[in-house]
């Protein structure tokens, strides 16, 4: 069992360029996107740390900062009964990031399901295709600048516009 | 730096498409043999809700397979973002729709980690309390569904029987059924009815001979240990690299078990048993699961034996910012009409920051990811939903399989498409 202080230690000897913080009280590593795989192989394959575990993959969109995109690991080790937060930041213009899906292969649904909501792409994904939305679905739903979808109210000042503009309604 | 090689050559997910593009490049071999290209499902009695797989067949034996799912879709983590955290509540019980009380709690408990926001110990027991007996609820329809899969009908109607009982606990409680969105940040939506817990000590007392009835029709059953002893077999290596929770992970001999290693909600302070399988196929999975229902009731009898010494102590914490005041106190208090105006109008602000939170619900470990920008809507809401990933291990236990095994495999993985597809 490694307690947090020496496992923060390791990460910072092994990689001196990660920003260590805290996430409600686990343990959480900020990492370029090209230092992800080499980071979270490290942690998996070290005997002592052994994070073999991935509980969840997931994107944020912060709209309105730069970098506009998260992505959010979480590495479980069964033997030391602690779980580490990986945070990787992916700015909009070239939202690519290298996939954990090989390392991991339980990331392979989850990098798919954040390729279709979010629209990052994973390089070197063996299948990245949309999962849960239609195949032709155009855009990302859950980016922040995506319309929920709701329909407008008729009101007199507008109906005429929102009439205008439903396929349907003008017959 | 070293770059770290495949380490899993031996596991493949395929996707829909690349199942398809097999369709379209189907010559037969030397020997006049060709493949088959199988829908299975969206609307197939044994894929437990709509999930197609698309399955490449020689014969009878699985080439490959591909889970195809989204058909259940419904935007809630988009949704969430627009509500108030307390809103949200209704919507996580409509993902895994046979263990809601799972469900809350992950969710309320991501927000109470991110608050730093205690739980009084009665609301915790009560938590518990209901967590085990919404753990036999799910567990009882997947043992019906699953012998029924494997054509043993009485199985089911015996598992229907109790779970009825346990759904007029339910409404009981809370009015409802099903969607019982019973749990608030910081405690309970009310309090319990007075003959709440009689009646589950009823339940309990009642329910423990029948899971001997239910073993007594299929452990040792010829035709189902047939189908099940060494059919789906996962070992724990692989277990772990393909993300299974839950009893699919015990099964495999992984001694896992959140309510014991990294416990909440005052677990730690039960005494009970997580059972192990050792061969990770199907009957070990089936043993885990039925010996899982013989613990929970062994937990919630030690819940309720604390309830009783508990009788009047809150169920919701006194925290007025985040949980409202009674309905009473606003007759005579402006502060607290005010408490309650704000509550209502408004909701909670947690701080900025985010928050994951894991527990083990009936489908294995269900997490939570929060984000907070401080404003009573949450950024981000993001679920780890056990059902999707136990699911993706689909395509990597039924290589090689008959297609027969297909069908009780899905089953013994147990997964809900409402909680796959979100």
């Amino acid at each position: 069992m490694i307690d947090r202080a020496t496992l923060e230690q390791r990460v910072s000897a092994q990689f001196p360029t990660v920003r260590i913080g805290d996430e409600a009280g686990d343990l959480c590593f900020t990492v370029e996107r090209e230092l992800l795989p080499a980071l979270a192989g490290w942690l998996r394959d070290e005997p002592d740390l052994s994070f073999t575990f991935l509980n969840q993959l997931c994107g944020v969109d912060y709209l309105g900062r730069e970098p506009r995109f998260e992505v959010v690991v979480h590495l479980t080790s069964f033997q030391n009964k602690m779980r580490v937060t990986l945070h990787i930041e992916v700015p909009e213009a070239d939202p690519t990031i290298p996939t954990l899906a090989l390392l991991f292969p339980t990331a392979n649904f989850q990098e798919r399901e954040t390729y279709d909501m979010f629209g990052i792409i994973f390089t070197g994904h063996p299948g990245l295709e949309r999962i849960l939305m239609p195949e032709d679905w155009l855009g990302h739903p859950q980016r922040k600048d995506h319309p929920l979808g709701y329909e407008e109210v008729a009101f007199t000042h507008n109906e005429d516009w929102i009439y205008a503009n439903k396929p349907f309604a003008k017959e | 730096m070293v770059m770290h090689a495949h380490a899993y050559p031996n596991i493949e997910i395929p996707t829909p498409s690349q199942i398809a593009a097999v369709a379209l490049d189907n010559e037969p071999d030397e020997n006049g043999e060709q493949s088959m290209i199988l829908s299975m499902g969206p609307q197939h009695p044994s894929t437990h809700g709509v999930l197609r797989l698309a399955v490449e067949l020689n014969g009878e034996n699985v080439v490959q397979l591909a889970p195809d799912v989204g058909f259940l879709h419904t935007g809630i983590e988009k949704t969430i973002e627009t509500k108030t955290y307390t809103k949200s509540i209704v919507l996580t019980d409509r993902m895994d729709y046979l263990a809601p009380m799972s469900n809350n709690m992950v969710y309320v408990a991501a927000i109470e980690k991110l608050m730093k926001q205690d739980v009084p110990e009665r609301a915790q027991t009560l938590r518990v309390l209901l967590l085990e007996i919404t753990r036999i609820n799910s567990h009882l329809v997947w043992l019906g569904t699953h012998a029924l899969d494997l054509a043993a009908m009485s199985v089911f109607f015996y598992a229907m029987r109790e779970r009825e009982y346990i759904l007029d606990i339910f409404e009981m409680l809370t009015g409802a059924r099903m969607m019982t969105s019973y749990f608030r940040v910081g405690g309970l939506a009310w309090d319990i009815p007075a003959d709440f817990i009689p009646t589950v000590e009823d339940f309990l007392t009642h329910f423990l001979p029948k899971v001997d009835e239910y073993e007594d029709l299929l452990t040792n059953n010829l035709l189902w240990k047939q189908r099940t002893l060494g059919v789906g077999v996962v070992n724990a290596a692989d277990a772990i690299a393909l993300g299974l929770s839950g009893a699919n992970l015990r099964a495999s001999g992984v001694d896992w078990d959140l309510r014991k290693t990294m416990p909440y909600s005052g677990y730690e302070t039960y005494q009970f048993d997580v059972p192990v399988g050792q061969n990770g196929d199907i009957y070990d999975r089936y043993r885990c699961r039925v010996q899982e229902m013989r613990e929970s009731v062994k937990i919630a009898r030690q819940a309720i034996e604390r309830l009783k010494q508990m009788h009047g102590q809150p169920y919701i914490t006194d925290n007025r910012k985040v949980a409202p005041p009674p309905k009473s106190e606003i007759t005579y208090s402006m502060e607290s009409l005010i408490h309650h105006f704000k509550l209502w109008t408004e909701g909670f602000r947690p701080p900025r920051g985010s928050a994951y939170m894991a527990i083990e619900s009936p489908r294995g470990e269900i997490g939570c990811y929060v984000v907070s920008d401080g404003t009573p809507q949450p950024w981000r809401v993001h679920f780890r939903a056990p059902s999707f990933i136990n699911l993706q291990a689909l395509p990597h236990i039924a290589k090689g399989k008959l297609m027969a095994d297909l069908v009780a495999l899905i089953a013994s993985i147990d997964p809900v498409l409402g909680e796959v597809d979100r």
